[in-house]
């Protein structure tokens, strides 16, 4: 069996009395669209903002590439990273943030070339005409100048998008893509994703749109309460759950 | 059907009929009692103890536009030492690292608790501490040639005005939104470098009204540094009326000048709000 991309092991968050995630174990291996779904409070998008480091796991591991994720095992004890070491890590995932959360006072391109010249380094002109690609594959050439308050909800998110794939990261979260988008947006945006999807792009997304998991998934995992309570195909967990929590769950969904 | 068959009857149509004007009796009373007593103020002044025409002469006597020519160098030259001291005491005091934050705090609480014209004076009156200062084995001097009227002025007016813009760069900081700090983090970014080119700059936009209000405050506060000899612009006036008497005379002249020096400023700073408010132009008027 070949080695997973992602492995999380046990990992456990709690936000005060809260617990958030409860000894979650999964293996995502490389080139899989994976959809996490649940309701809101169930730890989907706090097991996606762990995998980015941008909430530290509390105890478990995450493995990306074979890579332990913020900590370093020496002598039987575990240390933290540091946050140079961290922010190396980082690179290799993209994160696409249900709020945009694009750099308002930069305009589409320089958001895209933001990451790749100054923490990659890369020569600017390179940069900018692999910018020029990616906003082309979203669709948004002729945006390349404007600003993130000229752009629609759905054309903001595909610049998100594009400005995650610029750092040719091997994994993509993706936290609630369209939920803050407006119905008629949310289309161009799922395109833009099952395009990635199709191209071989390893991707974890938490959704509420069932259609594109159903659609693209190659695994559905369904999460409540801060656990994974059913996984499996698409076609399994979406059309034959065998959980009476996701049959419920899905029930009040659709 | 047309829309009008179905709404009611006795409704007159008011479309074409035009709006009178409003005859504001109030407003005019007033404009009128207002202008009634700033003409008996003139009037007062124009007949009271001041000889106007030494105030036409000093307006452009040459002591005194050097003095003005100090204020604005010595007001810029502290006003950046404040913004400079006052980012990095504010990246401090958000740091996560609770040394920088207890450093931070104590910078604050020491300059922004004790009067601006006690500091200068402690400035430069700091020979009677430390007769010689210099660092131990490589160099050292008198304290007396170094603690100039201009150092002490600049190290006093500056590091006062950092302990206030940090709290000002604060504010700015913790207006931008938390999920920008994610995004620049989510490219890879370190704290530092996330800090210089997300936060930062989008800091500024908000930054730059309380910013504009701190430098007028700032040019007005380098009069206080006349009590420790640096010949500003009040401290030139003031040589002048030892000398000739004219004291109201002489205050009207500075008084004037700074004036008009902030009336420059207001504009400026309008250029600058603009220049920051990229990709915020729909959002941000």
């Amino acid at each position: 069996m070949t080695q997973p991309l992602v492995a999380i092991r046990s990992v456990s968050k709690t936000f005060g009395e809260f617990e958030a995630l409860k000894q979650v174990s999964l293996d995502v291996s490389a080139g899989e669209v994976l959809c996490l779904i649940g309701a809101s409070g169930s730890g989907k998008t706090t097991l996606l903002r762990c995998i980015n480091q941008l909430t530290p796991v509390d105890s478990g591991g995450i493995w990306l590439d074979g890579e332990l994720l913020g900590l370093r095992e020496e002598g039987g004890r575990l240390h933290r990273l540091t946050e140079r070491q961290i922010a190396r890590q980082r690179l290799k995932t993209g994160m696409v943030f249900q709020r945009f959360n694009l750099f308002p006072h930069k305009t589409a391109l320089e958001n895209i070339t933001e990451g790749p010249v100054q923490v990659q380094g890369r020569d600017r002109q390179e940069a900018r005409s692999e910018a020029m690609e990616l906003l082309a594959r979203v669709g948004l050439t002729a945006k390349a100048d404007a600003y993130p308050s000229q752009l629609s909800g759905g054309q903001q998110q595909r610049v998100a998008i594009a400005r995650a794939l610029a750092m040719k990261p091997m994994l993509m979260l993706f936290d609630e893509p369209t939920s803050a988008l407006d119905p008629e947006l949310v289309g161009e945006v799922l395109s833009v994703m099952k395009e990635l999807a199709r191209s071989g792009m390893t991707m974890l997304v938490v959704t509420h749109e069932l259609g594109f998991a159903r659609e693209v998934a190659d695994r559905v995992v369904y999460m409540d309460h801060g656990a994974i309570v059913e996984s499996g195909s698409s076609r399994d967990v979406l059309g034959a759950p065998r959980e009476a929590r996701t049959q419920a769950f899905l029930s009040a969904v659709i | 059907m047309s829309n009008a068959a179905t709404l009611a009857g006795g409704f007159p149509d008011l479309s074409k009929l035009p709006v009178a004007r409003q005859a504001h009796w109030m407003r005019w009373f007033t404009a009128a009692a207002i202008v009634a007593v700033l003409l008996a103020i003139g009037r007062a002044f124009a007949n009271g103890q001041i000889e106007w025409s030494y105030v036409s002469r000093f307006l452009t006597a040459p002591v005194i536009l050097q003095g003005i020519v100090n204020t604005m160098v010595m007001a810029v030259l502290a006003m950046a030492l404040g913004i400079f001291l006052g980012i990095v005491v504010a990246i401090m005091r958000l740091s996560p690292n609770p040394v920088l934050k207890s450093v931070a705090l104590g910078y604050t609480w020491l300059f922004r608790g004790t009067p601006l014209i006690l500091q200068l004076l402690l400035w430069f009156n700091i020979a009677l501490v430390f007769p010689t200062i210099g660092i131990p084995g490589l160099w050292s001097a008198r304290a007396v040639d170094i603690m100039t009227p201009f150092l002490s002025a600049l190290l006093g007016l500056g590091i006062n005005q950092g302990a206030y813009t940090s709290e000002v760069m604060r504010a700015g900081m913790l207006s931008v939104d938390a999920g920008q700090y994610e995004a620049a983090k989510a490219i890879g970014m370190g704290r530092l470098r996330a800090l210089r080119r997300i936060i930062l700059p989008q800091a500024m936009r908000v930054v730059i009204p309380p910013l504009g209000n701190e430098f007028i405050g700032m040019v007005k506060a380098t009069s206080l540094a006349s009590v420790i000899q640096y010949p500003e612009l009040l401290h030139s006036a003031e040589n002048i009326y030892y000398a000739n008497s004219r004291v109201i005379e002489l205050l009207i002249v500075a008084g004037l000048w700074y004036l008009l020096v902030v009336s420059i400023l207001t504009p400026l700073q309008m250029l600058l709000e603009r220049r920051f408010a990229r990709g915020f132009s729909q959002t941000a008027r």
